[in-house]
């Protein structure tokens, strides 16, 4: 019983009857296999519940019922789709680069992966507690880029690459907001390690940089392509962006990175502003219930969050989409940057008096929105956007 | 600029005929310039099944299926525009319970058909089907009315020259009143998620712009034109049928963008539902069609019939010889004509207006080609 509640202590167990017979370094390999086991054995099947809750909550967004046919409410409809995903045919368009094409997906997918090396699970369970967790997370994240572009790029369709034109302007602009609105996080804590971050929050930073959270969670839209900013796979324009000429087992893949990535990101949320493991403040974390269970309800809720939005709103415009990052959002991040440093300056140890820090860029952005150079009143119309274009055509 | 420049040129992109937002099977050539549009050449003709000459191999009456099948989504108003053109060419006289029968349903049918646009026209804008679905659900209660009038769903046939095929039955009034009820505050719904939709506003505000004077010199009607604020309804300026005794208004826009359109088909939904409530109110007793011969026979002459149809103006130009068939079927068909001016108002946009502006002008493929 103190096994399944503690699951750390099967992993020192295992480490030290290892310990007893093997070398050193094998030592370090074998626990690093099992770690990676370990991972994988939570991501693989929370992208079953993954993709059942999305189908399902949309569905009940949609006034439908959903997945009802297979499995009892649909349960099974998942597991239907992988096998029949992956039994399809494979194609590769005729005049498609075919490295590249083949090994797109496989370079979206990984970085997904990799990201959870330094996500904590529960006290004491993650695969390692890097100290530059933070950095190591955005950097790795921002690799998949590469992976939508080589898709695009080497699919040599027009839709493709129309997409991954997409895909880079709009991952590389929101790259910017999304790691400054860490820094407010990474100030309060005084460290880049996810594990210090989620030992510090006796307090969710939800509640001390709430403006942190609503840019990193609006990037994080951006970042994962979902609406409202799927726009690298608009269906109603561009057919399925830089995926378009893929199909069975390599379109599963890039499924599955979408998905993991969608994941890793509820992850670095939940981690990150929702007090990761420790249920609120810690004041349950010695309840019945295990601090990995609490953890994956976060990350779930946060997912059907992402869900919510999916279902209510349309699609931004590929200009209005890099306006919001470069003319709202980065201007609101960097005074949330300056207030939390302000803050942490002025009052360095009082959690109350950094949270009012906190919720100061709310009316500083709310000013900004209203006065900044541009503005239009809400509802109001902005004049005709029709550039005076004279085009000049290739001789 | 820094160093090198890039060597860049525009490129050639097909939207269509098959592509999940042409709305059947329509081809834009879309020349682009990154992500702005520099030229569209529309290619229509895919689905072209000879109706106009169909039409002359057939009598009258047997010429009303075929209108069925051009804007599928409003057959009804078809059906009406149609036999209104042959009792202006015959000359027959409509009994009084037909002519409100006739306007219950084209008025039930302008708001399914409004639905469906608005519906399809924010799933264009990116909203994953979830308006459309909820569109859906209103629509099926028309639907639902539809079948309880004449068993079909989707291709009615219910009009007959000089009336209608059948008599409503007796749970049709209570459900058209249910229906009625409850409808205004289902638009409300509607309104509150969308109408102040932050990501609503910015798509559709400024965006495809249709002038009042390009409008009328290409011949746009219907919403379309009421949105670039043209007061210009046919039920109003040249009434058919019994239009001339119902209280409604007629919406129009100001600017004339994809916002305006989207709000005028929404606004004449909220008439639409006043005038079948006026018409169901006045319903009188007595016949549903005219006594005429098995054949309708009309003799040698030409006449149109026109209506203000969901798309626009749906217009029939018979020309008879004084046989049993029309010597020649001319249908003006609102969506071809309005599709004219999608060149006009999208070049220099971006693509994602480009399919927001085709969505917003509601086109209906079957009718394009005919």
């Amino acid at each position: 019983m103190d096994y399944i509640y503690h699951l750390s202590r099967i992993m020192d167990a295992i480490a030290g009857w290892l310990n007893g017979f093997l070398p050193d370094w094998l030592d370090i390999i074998v626990l690093g296999l099992i770690g990676v086991v370990g991972v994988l054995a939570f991501v693989v099947p929370s992208l079953m519940v993954l993709i059942y809750i999305e189908r399902k909550l949309i569905g009940r967004f949609q006034i439908r019922t959903g997945l009802m046919r297979v499995g009892p409410h649909g349960v099974l409809q998942p597991v239907a789709d992988a096998i029949k995903v992956l039994t399809k045919e494979s194609m590769t368009p005729d005049k498609a680069d075919k490295t590249v094409f083949n090994l797109a997906p496989v370079i979206a997918l990984a970085p997904a992966l990799m990201v959870w090396a330094v996500l904590p699970f529960a006290k004491d369970l993650h695969f390692t507690d890097l100290n530059i967790g933070i950095l190591y997370v955005v950097s790795i994240s921002t690799l998949t880029i590469i992976g939508a572009f080589m898709a695009g790029w080497s699919s040599n369709n027009k839709f493709a690459l129309l997409g991954a034109m997409r895909t880079v302007a709009q991952m590389v602009s929101y790259e910017v907001p999304l790691v400054l609105s860490l820094i407010g996080v990474v100030l309060v804590t005084g460290s880049l390690s996810l594990v210090s971050i989620v030992d510090r929050q006796t307090v969710p930073f939800l509640l001390l940089q709430p403006v942190g959270f609503l840019i990193y969670f609006i990037s994080a839209l951006a970042e994962l392509n979902r609406a409202p900013m799927d726009l690298m796979e608009a269906e109603s324009e561009i057919i399925a962006g830089y995926h378009t000429e893929y199909s069975g087992f390599k379109f599963a893949i890039y499924y599955l990175a979408e998905y993991t990535h969608a994941l890793a990101m509820a992850a670095m949320v939940s981690s990150v502003f929702l007090g990761g493991w420790n249920l609120f403040g810690g004041w349950f974390s010695g309840s019945f219930i295990p601090q990995y269970i609490w953890f994956a309800l976060k990350v779930y809720f946060i997912f059907a969050v992402l869900v919510w939005i999916r279902a209510t709103v349309p699609r931004m415009r590929v200009d209005q989409l890099m306006g919001f990052a470069w003319k709202t959002l980065l201007p609101i991040a960097l005074a949330n940057v300056f207030l939390t440093g302000l803050g942490i300056l002025v009052f360095p140890d009082n959690d109350l008096l950094l949270a009012v820090f906190g919720w100061l860029p709310i009316p500083v952005g709310l000013l900004w929105l209203r006065f900044k150079p541009g503005a239009v009143e809400r509802g109001g119309r902005e004049a005709v956007v029709r550039s005076e274009y004279q085009p000049t055509l290739a001789k | 600029m820094i160093g090198m420049p890039l060597k860049t040129e525009p490129f050639v992109v097909n939207f269509g005929p098959q592509h999940p937002s042409t709305h059947g099977v329509f081809r834009m050539q879309v020349t682009l310039d990154g992500e702005t549009v520099i030229d569209i050449k529309p290619i229509v003709g895919y689905l072209h099944r000879s109706i106009e000459k169909l039409a002359e191999e057939r009598t009258y009456t047997q010429c009303i299926p075929l209108t069925d099948r051009l804007d599928y989504l409003a057959s009804m108003s078809n059906n009406l525009a149609y036999v209104l053109a042959v009792e202006k060419l015959a000359g027959i006289s409509v009994p009084e319970r037909a002519e409100h029968l006739r306007v219950i349903m084209v008025e039930l049918q302008r708001i399914a058909s409004h639905l469906a646009a608005v519906g399809f026209f924010l799933n264009d804008l990116g909203t994953m089907m979830t308006p459309l679905l909820y569109m859906y659900r209103e629509r099926e209660k028309i639907l639902e009315l539809f079948e309880m009038v004449c068993g079909q769903r989707l291709t009615y046939n219910y009009m007959r020259i000089g009336g209608v095929s059948q008599d409503i039955p007796d749970e049709f009034v209570p459900g058209l009143r249910k229906f009625l009820d409850e409808f205004p505050g289902f638009v409300d719904e509607y309104d509150t998620l969308l109408e102040k939709n932050e990501i609503v506003l910015s798509r559709t505000k400024g965006v495809g712009v249709l002038p009042a004077q390009l409008a009328i010199n290409c011949g746009v009607t219907g919403p379309s034109l009421r949105a670039s604020g043209v007061k210009w309804d046919l039920r109003k300026t040249d009434p058919y049928s019994i239009y001339d005794r119902f209280d409604f208004d007629v919406p129009t826009g100001t600017a004339g963008d994809c916002y305006d359109r989207y709000r005028v088909r929404v606004q004449e939904m909220r008439q639409s539902a006043r005038i079948v409530g006026q018409a169901l109110a006045a319903l009188p007793r007595g016949e549903i069609r005219a006594r005429l011969p098995r054949v309708i026979q009309a003799p040698p002459g030409e006449a149109y019939g026109h209506i203000e149809a969901p798309k626009g103006e749906l217009g029939f130009y018979l020309v008879s010889d004084g046989g049993i068939a029309p010597y020649r079927f001319k249908i003006r068909a609102p969506s071809f004509i309005n599709l004219t001016v999608l060149r006009e108002i999208s070049i220099g946009m971006k693509v994602a207006d480009l399919i927001a502006i085709f969505g917003s002008l509601d086109v209906v493929m079957p009718e394009v080609d005919r």
